[in-house]
């Protein structure tokens, strides 16, 4: 349901992202850096400095062949809420560069304050957020493609997903100005979700009953990634295979497999 | 005054606490920020009105609409087209990078003329006319000497009005040599014409078909349109349709598919006549098709009164289950099983063409899998296969012969197959080294790039060689082009007027309207504009063939009465096509479907593989939606897509079975000598558990020497270390591998 929140109607953002349809191509990937103006390097091969803000995991489940499986897994920032907005990377920022926004539930991350210590780097179980160890470079003539509604990062901040914030601006806006105080379902998704040609990721607000998310993240084959952190993120993951299931809490083998808490 | 220990301390906390209390801590905090990024050089984009333009895709014959985005003129991003037919909005990573490619450092700005070796890289800049008056020049006087027929053409595809101008200068210009990248639709338009009496494409109602059974097809690897695969695969998983993925590679279609099962390359066929004869035993087929619309299945007495063996007995005889077994590595069972289910579906159907079908591979498979089809009555029908006519251009007028045309189009083509056959690109390097036939003087080289995507390198490399004068009309500085004389550079598709052709596999017949979202931005020519311009500069019979005043008039002609409906929604879709029925489609002699064509009996033909028995593994490449691995090279993005277990600094890996590996002493990441009979490359060790033991596989797509330093020299072409393998019933390319070995470097 809407929580009120210092009088504002408020809206929790989040994702379902049903494993058992992403194919693993990269689409998400390559549209998230397309929007968000990410850069490159010829050499993208250390995966560590690699600025990839959606990352595609391939999970195996580690049996012999033929019996062994695979499965994909794109990563987002996680947007966690911990309790009452205190997610791991908010806790630690030294800088207020990073913060929990109560009207969205979306972690923002403002680059002009960042100073690069990246604490929050460290404090992120997810590896969703990378530093710009280098400066960006476009070849000459590449930074016409730039999208203008997002600023390019500089060497020495950190940068992560952002669920595509500058379209929430947007819809804001649009909304706004058609004299409507809700922003519609489809007037906000994230490149990602509108790009996936398998139609795996489904966004929207979690606690509006007309989205789909909101029923969509209680179907019994739901799981979050390390729930036992505590973290409470906003990224929920669908998979009808059980060792996808326990891979995305990094359940012991001699561990049963708990029900998603909701 | 004396400081005492106290008034140290207390100083020192006084200190502190009034710097915590100051706005010095945030002023410095503040300032570290500024400091740390205050780089001047971060470009800031420029803001303005956003807009929207519709097109479509051409980087992959997938044929997708898209929409781009543009603030002023510039173009920000690329989105797919919503409500386009054939990927719904919906859009690959590849297809994502686009801008890359146009505003990328690869792009060729304006017509060049090599002045050093070839292959040097060392170019002057030409203007327009002195390109196309030289190459005139020399396509005359072969013209006047009567060697018009030494004159080549290869382009990237046979459809579509850009290639089929192409084809039409050659032929005008009294060449039979025209060449297209091949793929596994000419395998398809093969069959069907054999078994359907069609020239067509395959059209395969995925999306209404409820049982898949893939002989290695790459459904989510970029087989036929790939978008369009995913949506179906996505409708599949919602419909609770089932899909079973035979290959020896646990590739994302194996294992997004309900069942892998794992068979041993190149026994595929083995496998579909292995089902079929289930179907047959059992008597599970569907009777209607076979006793009433079906022709083959029982045996039958020639005209030359010979009796040959029908469908049924050969299948009956020769591949019973446990045969079956012993040639694919499938238990009988399973194979049974599989039979079981096939019949029992409501819509079943079966496709082949490995990975993304860039290989044409062997007709006898792609045969026994349409039988497979036509077992169970899925052709023509609902959720099943059914012929795509080829839309061929209506509007040119007839290319008028004169002596010289006449005399060059009545040489024989140089590949040695017959006149207006498919031409088999794998034949010619071979046709050109072995100097039997007329040496090729001139080769035209369109949205293709042959020394980088055919076989064999180094045989193409050689052949190559012997060609005098190479013209290439890419829009990038790709091996080809590098490789060429004279290049004659395209406007790159955002920013040129053309056709999408339907795509292969598409189950309906579309056409998309490629429009110039851009103007062009470097000293480009449409490539239809060079072609007439080239001919009107040859005059004569072959400006008389090309009497447009540019491209953008024959491009009107060839479309037609469809230009309305093609600007205005941005595709058009033959929405009147009906079914065919079984009464009245079948054009073979019999008026029926064709188990067994009069020109060859059905059966398995293994397609050898080169390599002895000192080879011990097999190499087979394999091909992923994150490596672009035709004409176009993949752009910066997509290549920071590519795992790290692909691709290490410029190292790429070979995936083998830890079981294989142990037994050769191998362990994650070390450094080998992979060597086959045609070469030999130094790669690292992937172990994988989703691969057979006994191989190693190697992605299409890395290894490119061209480009730009974001693609170029990182991994290994898996085109050095492979040879074409002619099938020996259709002549064409079917080589799905090759035997290897592995040393420790």
């Amino acid at each position: 349901m809407k929580q009120e929140h210092g009088g504002v109607v408020t809206q929790k953002y989040g994702m379902v992202v049903d494993l058992d349809l992403c194919t693993g191509c990269g689409s998400c990937m390559v549209a998230c850096m397309a929007e968000n103006n990410v850069p490159f390097r010829e050499d993208e091969t250390d995966k560590l400095k690699s600025i990839t803000w959606m990352r595609v995991y391939k999970l195996t489940n580690g049996k012999h062949y033929p019996e062994t499986d695979i499965c994909y897994l794109p990563r987002p920032c996680q947007h966690c809420e911990g309790s009452h907005g205190h997610s791991p990377c908010v806790s630690v920022c030294p800088a207020t560069a990073t913060d929990y926004d109560n009207q969205t539930g979306i972690v923002s991350q403002i680059y002009t304050r960042c100073f690069g210590c990246r604490y929050c780097m460290g404090a992120c179980p997810y590896h969703a957020r990378y530093f710009n160890w280098y400066d960006p470079i476009w070849p000459e003539g590449m930074e016409r493609y730039l999208n203008p509604n997002v600023s390019p990062r500089m060497r020495g901040v950190v940068e992560k997903c952002s669920f595509c914030f500058h379209r929430y601006q947007a819809a804001k806006d649009k909304a706004h100005l058609d004299g409507q105080k809700e922003i519609d379902e489809d007037a906000y998704q994230t490149a990602c979700t509108q790009a996936c040609p398998a139609g795996a990721i489904t966004f929207g607000d979690l606690d509006n009953p007309n989205h789909a998310v909101h029923e969509l993240k209680k179907q019994p084959d739901t799981f979050r990634l390390l729930e036992k952190l505590g973290t409470n993120t906003k990224v929920y993951y669908v998979s009808s295979r059980e060792w996808v299931r326990r891979a995305g809490d990094n359940y012991l083998k001699t561990e049963g497999l708990k029900k998603a808490v909701l | 005054m004396k400081i005492d220990r106290r008034s140290f301390l207390s100083l020192g906390v006084g200190v502190a606490a009034g710097t915590a209390l100051s706005p010095l801590p945030w002023k410095l905090t503040d300032d570290l920020s500024i400091w740390t990024q205050n780089w001047p050089w971060t470009p800031v984009p420029e803001i303005g009105e956003s807009s929207f333009v519709n097109s479509v895709c051409t980087l992959c014959p997938g044929g997708c609409g898209i929409s781009v985005r543009k603030v002023e003129d510039r173009g920000v991003k690329i989105e797919g087209m919503k409500g386009h037919p054939v990927n719904q909005g919906g859009i690959c990573a590849l297809g994502l990078s686009g801008l890359q490619l146009l505003y990328g450092p690869t792009r060729i700005k304006t017509p060049l003329k090599r002045v050093g070796k070839r292959g040097d890289g060392q170019w002057a800049k030409i203007s327009w006319d002195e390109a196309i008056s030289e190459i005139t020049e020399k396509l005359d006087g072969l013209r006047t000497s009567g060697n018009s027929h030494t004159v080549a053409g290869i382009a990237g595809s046979r459809h579509g009005t850009v290639s089929q101008l192409f084809s039409r200068f050659l032929t005008a210009f009294g060449s039979p040599n025209f060449f297209h990248t091949p793929s596994i639709a000419d395998t398809y338009q093969l069959a069907l014409q054999h078994m359907n009496g069609v020239s067509a494409a395959p059209g395969f109602d995925l999306e209404n078909a409820d049982f898949i059974l893939s002989f290695g097809c790459g459904l989510l690897e970029g087989w036929g349109s790939p978008v369009r695969m995913f949506k179906a695969n996505t409708g599949w998983k919602k419909a609770k349709a089932r899909v079973i993925q035979i290959e020896s590679r646990l590739s994302r279609t194996a294992a997004k598919s309900d069942r892998w099962i794992a068979i041993i390359p190149g026994s595929e066929a083995a496998l579909a006549l292995g089902v079929a004869h289930v179907l047959i035993k059992e008597m599970l087929y569907n009777k209607d098709f076979v006793d009433n619309y079906a022709n083959g299945f029982e045996s039958f007495v020639t005209d030359n009164g010979e009796i040959k063996k029908g469908f049924k007995q050969t299948v009956l005889e020769e591949y019973s289950p446990e045969t079956v077994s012993r040639v694919t590595g499938i238990d009988p069972s399973a194979i049974i099983l599989l039979a079981r289910e096939f019949a029992n579906a409501k819509a079943p159907l079966a496709l082949c063409g490995k990975g993304q079908g860039k290989v044409p591979g062997s007709l006898n498979e792609a045969m026994s899998v349409h039988a497979l089809n036509a077992l169970v009555g899925s052709i023509n029908r609902k959720g099943g296969v059914f012929p795509i006519p080829a839309m061929e251009v209506q509007g040119w007028a007839e290319v008028g012969m004169d002596t010289i045309t006449s005399a060059g189009m009545n040489q024989p083509r140089i590949d040695g197959t017959p006149p207006n056959s498919l031409g088999y690109i794998n034949q010619l390097p071979s046709a050109i080294l072995s100097g039997k036939g007329y040496p090729l003087n001139v080769l035209f080289v369109l949205e293709s790039n042959p020394l980088y995507t055919m076989a064999d390198s180094k045989t193409v490399k050689d052949a190559f060689d012997k060609i005098p004068f190479v013209v290439s009309l890419s829009s990038f500085m790709d091996e080809t082009a590098q490789y060429a004389d004279i290049v004659m550079p395209n406007h790159i598709y955002l920013e040129r007027l053309e056709d999408a052709p339907t795509p292969m596999g598409y189950n309906k017949s579309i056409i998309s309207l490629s429009k110039p979202v851009f103007k062009p931005r470097l000293n480009t020519k449409h490539a239809g504009d060079t072609l007439i311009l080239l001919a009107k500069g040859l005059g004569g019979g072959v400006a008389e063939a090309f009497p447009w005043k540019n491209f953008e008039a024959c491009f009107e002609q060839a479309m037609g009465d469809k230009m309305k409906t093609l600007k205005k929604n941005g595709f058009w879709v033959d929405s009147d096509a009906v079914l065919p029925d079984w009464e009245s489609t079948f054009n073979t002699p019999s008026g029926k479907f064709q188990f067994a064509p009069v020109e060859f009996s059905p059966g398995f033909a293994p397609i050898k593989i080169e390599g002895d028995s000192t080879f011990q593994l097999l190499l087979i490449p394999y091909e992923t939606m994150r490596l672009s691995c035709g004409y176009i090279a993949n752009p910066p993005f997509l290549t920071k897509t590519v795992e790290d277990t692909i691709l290490k600094q410029n190292d790429c890996f070979i995936e083998i079975n830890p079981k294989t590996a142990q037994s050769n002493q191998l362990s994650e990441g070390d450094v080998v000598v992979l060597q086959t009979p045609r070469g030999q490359a130094r790669v690292r060790v992937h172990l994988e558990e989703g691969i057979m033991p006994d191989m190693v596989a190697l992605p299409r797509g890395l290894g490119h020497t061209a480009h730009d330093g974001y693609i170029a020299n990182k991994g290994i072409n898996v085109n050095h270390l492979i040879g074409p393998v002619q099938d020996p019933v259709s002549g064409m390319d079917a080589a799905w591998g090759i035997r290897a070995k592995l040393s420790k470097a």
